[in-house]
């Protein structure tokens, strides 16, 4: 219907070339499950397969047999395992991947003192971000394991789907930042004559900063920094080394949308964004799209909707009501009667059809502003569902129905 | 008492000066936030009688786009006329100017809110610091509610009611409780104190938090389990807000049938559709599909409405509007909103 090449979902996920794919976009699209569809269908197809899910929905988590955040890829029952493949699925536990991290770069002690630290727990449990932070720290741990030959990603549902490419870095230079040095360390620096100015500098920020925060809170921000001086330089490192695998051949990712406006407009900037760091872009998911299936128009199925409700058909029907024309009075009268709810029936439907042209209608023109926007992308339409999807079927028919 | 406060106490929430709407992301609430806004920015006495701000804080810029306007630098406009006067204000809240503001009216900074930022202190503070961009955006909020106008106004308050376009219902609790979360980091100091008069204002009974959802399975899981961390919260809750509801076409008796495989009655359709010339066979498949379709989601939709309705709060249902909401649509699901008594 649309003149856009069609994204082939088996070409990618059959290609042995293909290690990682990520899937993003805004939130309510359908990233999970679109990223456990993908994971499902290449694990049907041979491959050793493991899907990095954030935030499923409690069914389709149980679908998948994940009934806790453990942070462990758990293997996928009731999969065809024919072809060879395999299927591990995992939810993310942010605060674990954190303490993990913690645990592995610092010794005992300093490490027991991080954790132990509320600005730190704060820090692991809610910051905005940390999630971000902690999916790509997850995906790089998963990458260097080696257990599997693809591995798929679900990102967390931010407000903006850009933010799983930055806010690893923005939390990543705040560890390893200048401010953190500046507070874990005012006193040496203070005391060295060439560095007066900065001295000054540095003295105004803890200032101002003790006022906002409080004392009490600036001395765990500064404590919390004292203990993790030893790993300075590993937070940046690791958010580059895993940005840096997300440019490499091998990572392809998957833009997940629905025909709306906002969902359109946050797939564009996430366009925009791969393109600029070369990043490579393998397809546009399109979820819950809207396909008339009669060839009728909107303007035709409305005109024949009214005249079955208000025209001579209806009038006559109404009319063979009231002078019982036909055999025998009885069965007439039931004939019309019943002529009259098929009438009724086939002009709701009618109505029904030509409000899913307009739709289609109005879906077609803003995922056509898409594409003349960034032209060339492949797209997947996947149809719209009357039921949410939660089973392992409901999964596999996703890009069955589509093929 | 005038008309326009007489009209108002019919409403559901008239003693309510602050919205909060949120809603799981994809279930338009930003268009509800609007339509809300309009719905109460309506029913003045005179043009301008009635002000409502409408502030959003996810920097998104989707209310200035809901409007057909340019994107709102970080001052209050106004973006909306209702038709008899009333006017709806926007701001999209930026948690570092705001800050700044912040910092400037209590502690009169000047240069220092420089050094801060070379020193990546305001980002810190706005993107990193756990809690703090939460504390900056709904204290930014509350400040609005609570602002007098100016003497000779011929009004208490620069604005009647301010709506919040919130984060999404995953976050909200965390985001509006986030102010007891600082508190307990930051046990004393100006953030406490900042927090604790911000909390004063969101438990009180002037604030409700309403939920958009579909009637689909997920957005109403998270709306339930939304209302019970809220209310375990201490936060009031609002109504709940069904959005793009479709209407029912076929008749109650019809629907069980209806909605199992291949059980619309194909002789029945294809008698109907005779008179209009349309009873081709690949139509009547078609349609008769469309039909089970319908009939399995109508099925599919009260049984979430039966859920919603264990919430226990007030129930509003926004039509789905197949052309997309542009401001007419908007002015539409404002009369809505009123009707239903939600504004």
């Amino acid at each position: 219907m649309s003149p856009a090449r069609a994204f082939d979902p088996d070409r990618l996920l059959d290609a042995p070339e293909t290690r990682i794919v990520v899937c993003c976009g805004s939130g309510g699209v359908g990233k999970t499950t679109t990223a456990a569809a993908f994971a499902l269908r290449a694990a049907e197809r041979g491959r050793d397969v493991v899907v990095l899910t954030i935030d499923p929905a409690r069914r389709l988590a149980q679908a998948l047999g994940l009934t806790e955040l453990d942070n462990t890829p758990r293997e996928v029952a009731g999969i065809d395992l024919s072809g060879g493949g395999r299927l591990h699925a995992m939810m993310l536990d942010m605060k674990r991947t954190f303490d993990e991290i913690v645990l592995e770069h610092a010794d005992p002690e300093r490490a027991r003192q991080i954790l132990a630290n509320p600005f730190y727990q704060s820090l692991s449990a809610s910051f905005a971000g940390t999630q971000e932070y902690m999916a790509m720290e997850k995906l790089g741990q998963l990458r260097a394991q080696g257990d599997w030959d693809l591995i798929v990603v679900d990102t967390p549902p931010s407000r903006s789907a850009l933010d799983f490419l930055d806010a690893p870095d923005r939390l990543g230079s705040f560890l390893d930042g200048r401010l953190i040095r500046i507070l874990s360390a005012p006193a040496k620096v203070g005391g060295m004559g060439a560095f007066k100015l900065l001295a000054g500098g540095v003295g105004l920020v803890t200032g101002v900063l003790g006022k906002i925060l409080g004392s009490t809170l600036l001395g765990e921000v500064q404590s919390f920094v004292a203990a993790l001086d030893t790993m300075f330089g590993g937070f940046r490192e690791r958010a580059e080394r895993t940005y840096q695998l997300l440019q490499t051949e091998g990572t392809a990712f998957v833009v997940v949308a629905a025909p709306e406006p906002d969902a359109l407009r946050e797939a564009s900037y996430f366009t925009e964004r791969l393109a600029t760091d070369r990043m490579p872009l393998a397809g546009l998911v399109l979820n819950r799209v809207h396909h008339p299936q009669a060839d009728i128009t909107a303007e035709r199925a409305l005109a024949a909707a009214e005249q079955l409700t208000n025209g001579k058909a209806a009038k006559r029907a109404a009319a063979g009501t009231a002078n019982g024309a036909g055999a025998g009075p009885g069965s007439g009268n039931a004939a019309t009667e019943e002529s009259a709810a098929a009438a009724q029936l086939a002009a709701a439907l009618l109505r029904l059809h030509a409000e899913r042209v307009v739709q289609s209608r109005r879906e077609t023109r803003l995922t056509g502003r898409f594409l003349a926007n960034h032209p060339g992308i492949p797209i997947l339409e996947l149809p719209a569902q009357a039921e949410d999807i939660h089973d392992l079927d409901g999964l596999r028919e996703i890009i069955a129905r589509s093929a | 008492m005038t008309n326009a406060d007489r009209a108002r106490t019919k409403s559901d929430w008239s003693a309510v000066r602050l919205h909060v709407v949120t809603g799981k992301g994809g279930t338009g609430k930003t268009t509800v936030a609007g339509a809300l806004a309009l719905a109460l920015a309506a029913g003045g006495a005179r043009p301008g009688e009635r002000r409502i701000l409408l502030v959003e804080v996810e920097g998104r810029q989707g209310v200035a786009q809901l409007f057909d306007a340019p994107p709102a630098p970080y001052e209050e406009r106004r973006i909306a006329v209702t038709p008899d006067g009333g006017e709806v204000w926007t701001l999209a809240i930026d948690a570092e100017q705001a800050l700044l503001e912040y910092l400037d009216m209590f502690y009169k900074l000047g240069p220092a809110a420089r050094a801060l930022r070379r020193f990546g202190a305001i980002d810190f503070a706005t993107t990193i610091a756990p809690g703090i961009r939460d504390v900056l955006l709904t204290g930014k909020t509350c400040e609005a509610v609570r602002r007098r106008a100016a003497p000779d106004a011929g009004r208490v308050f620069d604005y009647d009611a301010v709506v919040m376009d919130a984060p999404p219902t995953g976050r909200i609790t965390r985001f509006l409780g986030v102010n007891s979360e600082v508190s307990g980091l930051a046990r004393v100091g100006p953030i406490r104190n900042q927090a604790d008069a911000v909390m004063r204002v969101l438990t009180s009974a002037q604030t409700a938090v309403h939920f958009v959802t579909l009637l689909e399975e997920m957005p109403v899981q998270e709306t339930l389990d939304g209302f019970a961390e809220l209310r375990n919260a201490g936060l009031p809750a609002g109504g709940v807000i069904v959005n793009q509801a479709r209407p029912v076409v076929l008749p109650e008796e019809r629907l069980k049938k209806a909605a199992e495989p291949g059980g619309l009655d194909r002789a029945e359709l294809a008698l109907g559709l005779g008179p209009v010339g349309l009873a081709d066979p690949e139509v009547v498949e078609a349609l008769a599909d469309l039909g089970t379709e319908h009939a399995r989601r109508v099925l599919l939709e009260s049984g979430q409405r039966d859920l919603l309705a264990e919430v226990g709060a007030p129930l509003y249902e926004l039509p789905l509007l197949a052309e997309g909401v542009d401001r007419v649509g908007l002015d539409t699901l404002a009369g809505e909103l009123h009707r239903q008594g939600a504004a």
